[in-house]
């Protein structure tokens, strides 16, 4: 009978903080979509902004964000899956690998703005890549490695041995083996990776702060050597730094629906990816 | 020590001489001084109690357990003379040599085809009409033919468990192996299923030479021509399976095969 109690007690506890979790998250969008959706228009969409960003629209930054999330992606992606095919497949285990590992998880928790002092020493200043689309690119690539590492490690992890087996056994040599009966299937484990990616690059303002993003720049880039403007600095700058603050409220919310729907856009053009692979390859 | 003037083999041809191996995990012996020779185009089984080592020993013979890591061979695995751990042995070529089929079917997650095309193409062969003709002789060698060749398209994943191993049988023969290894082919197979497997071997022992891992010794009786007792890491007996079945010389293979323990 007390056990019984206990156990309801529990389970009214979990459902609680669950549900709370849900309702704050809810109202956080809710907000957002309630108060940005007025703001939205196809001139805000399409237009520049003038008068720093109090009126017009805010094309440029949306362009801006696109072209660093598809940067970081290219960039990140190839680099993050080869060093896991390298870490799992080839490497050695030993406390070596398990030290490399370790700094990886550790590097997923450095606070973003560190990022960016590196980019900005290295990308920008050093490598002088200048404040751009590149050094920004590069700059979100090194903050979100650790994440399609960890995320690539474990879709190569959850590959049956036997598959490896099966073909190293008709003759295949290691590299052949991964490349036709290993990364095909991993790639939507993979593609996760990715995702959780995209939604880091598009949303840290702080990296793109010192390597990339341009206050008010009311033009497309020319090449990736041009800076942009971006959504979240964008955001940022109308609610802190803009004089007109309180005038500008809609545009701020506009700007924030206009970014949840670009990093919701992005990760459903990949889930679609995704879908792919898994349904050409089930076991 | 003086071995014994023992030879099983009569004036068969030899294909696979194994000389004194020792086999490592790490600093764990698994093989203990192992002396075996394969008949060409007959069939050998390899037979014991969990743990004793047949699969070990079976895995040596295509060098699949380099893929373990802190692995060690001591020893000679000959293989028509020529020393297949010798430096500068090219492991791909062996194992093209020397197919294997698993215990547990592990189909890739493709089409029939391209299940068995999967050998001839990583060798290199594009030919589309080619990889069709060896598509279809293996399916036929694995007797798999006549219940698939409708559906090759299809996702092997798709066919029964029996109709899977058989699948395996006829993607290790896709790229003209020699040799046969077989681990426990059909320990995870239905009864119907173990039979067509059993007489599939049957059918093959007249062309590839078959060394077969089992944990049942009425198929040991049934499949094979050449019977070796493993235990504890050893080679306890090696000779016809008539005679291991009937008059067995050690008091250990007596005592496994007729149940006393295993």
């Amino acid at each position: 009978m007390k056990t019984n109690l206990i156990e309801h007690l529990w389970y009214f506890f979990l459902r609680v903080v669950t549900y709370s979790v849900v309702i704050v998250v809810g109202y956080i969008l809710f907000d957002i979509i309630r108060h940005g959706i007025p703001a939205l228009s196809w001139e805000f969409l399409t237009e520049a902004p003038r008068r720093s960003g109090a009126e017009g629209g805010i094309f440029p930054a949306i362009v801006g964000t696109f072209y660093l999330v598809v940067g970081t992606i290219v960039i990140a992606l190839p680099l993050g899956i080869g060093s896991a095919i390298y870490l799992s497949e080839y490497a050695t285990q030993n406390r070596f690998t398990e030290i490399i590992r370790l700094a990886i998880v550790t590097l997923a928790g450095v606070p973003s703005i560190v990022f960016g002092l590196f980019g900005l020493g290295l990308f920008v200043l050093f490598l002088k890549f200048g404040a751009s689309i590149l050094a920004g690119s590069l700059t979100l690539a090194c903050m979100v490695l650790p994440t399609v590492i960890v995320a690539s490690e474990e879709a190569l992890r959850a590959v049956p041995r036997a598959f490896r087996d099966a073909s190293l056994a008709l003759g295949a040599t290691k590299w052949e083996t991964i490349r036709t009966n290993v990364l095909p299937y991993s790639m939507s484990g993979m593609i996760t990776g990715a995702i959780l990616g995209i939604g880091r690059a598009a949303g840290e303002t702080a990296p793109i702060l010192l390597t990339v993003a341009a206050f008010f720049l009311p033009k497309l880039p020319k090449s990736i050597f041009d800076q942009v403007m971006a959504l979240p600095y964008h955001l940022y700058i109308l609610a802190t730094q803009h004089p007109e603050a309180d005038k500008v409220l809609p545009l701020q919310y506009g700007t924030a629906l206009v970014l949840l729907l670009l990093v919701l856009g992005l990760s459903i053009g990949v889930i679609f990816i995704r879908i792919h692979f898994r349904k050409k390859y089930r076991w | 020590m003086v071995k014994e003037n023992n030879k099983p083999l009569g004036n068969l041809e030899t294909v696979i001489q194994v000389r004194n191996l020792d086999f490592f995990y790490g600093q764990v012996q698994a093989l203990f001084d192992v002396s075996l020779d394969v008949a060409a185009r007959r069939v050998t089984a390899l037979i014991g109690p969990s743990g004793c080592g047949k699969s070990t020993f079976l895995r040596t013979l295509n060098r699949m357990n380099d893929t373990i890591h802190g692995t060690r061979v001591e020893g000679e695995i000959l293989i028509h003379g020529q020393d297949i751990y010798k430096d500068g042995v090219n492991v791909v070529d062996l194992r093209r040599k020397v197919g294997m089929v698993f215990q547990k079917s592990n189909p890739f997650p493709k089409s029939i085809f391209d299940n068995i095309a999967y050998g001839p193409r990583i060798h290199g062969i594009k030919d589309k009409k080619k990889l069709a003709e060896i598509v279809e002789k293996s399916l036929q060698r694995a007797a798999l033919w006549d219940e698939v060749k409708d559906r090759l398209q299809n996702n092997a994943l798709g066919l029964s468990g029996g109709q899977q191993q058989r699948l395996c049988i006829a993607r290790a023969l896709a790229v003209d192996p020699e040799i046969l290894l077989m681990d426990e082919p059909a320990s995870a197979l239905d009864p119907k299923s173990t039979t067509r497997v059993e007489d599939l071997i049957g059918e093959l022992r007249e062309m590839y030479s078959i060394v077969i891992v089992t944990h049942n010794m009425q198929q040991a009786a049934r499949v094979s021509d050449f019977t070796a007792f493993f235990y504890e890491g050893s080679l306890i007996e090696f000779d016809a399976t008539k005679v291991i079945f009937t008059n067995p010389r050690k008091k250990q293979t007596e005592d496994y095969i007729t149940g006393r323990f295993g």
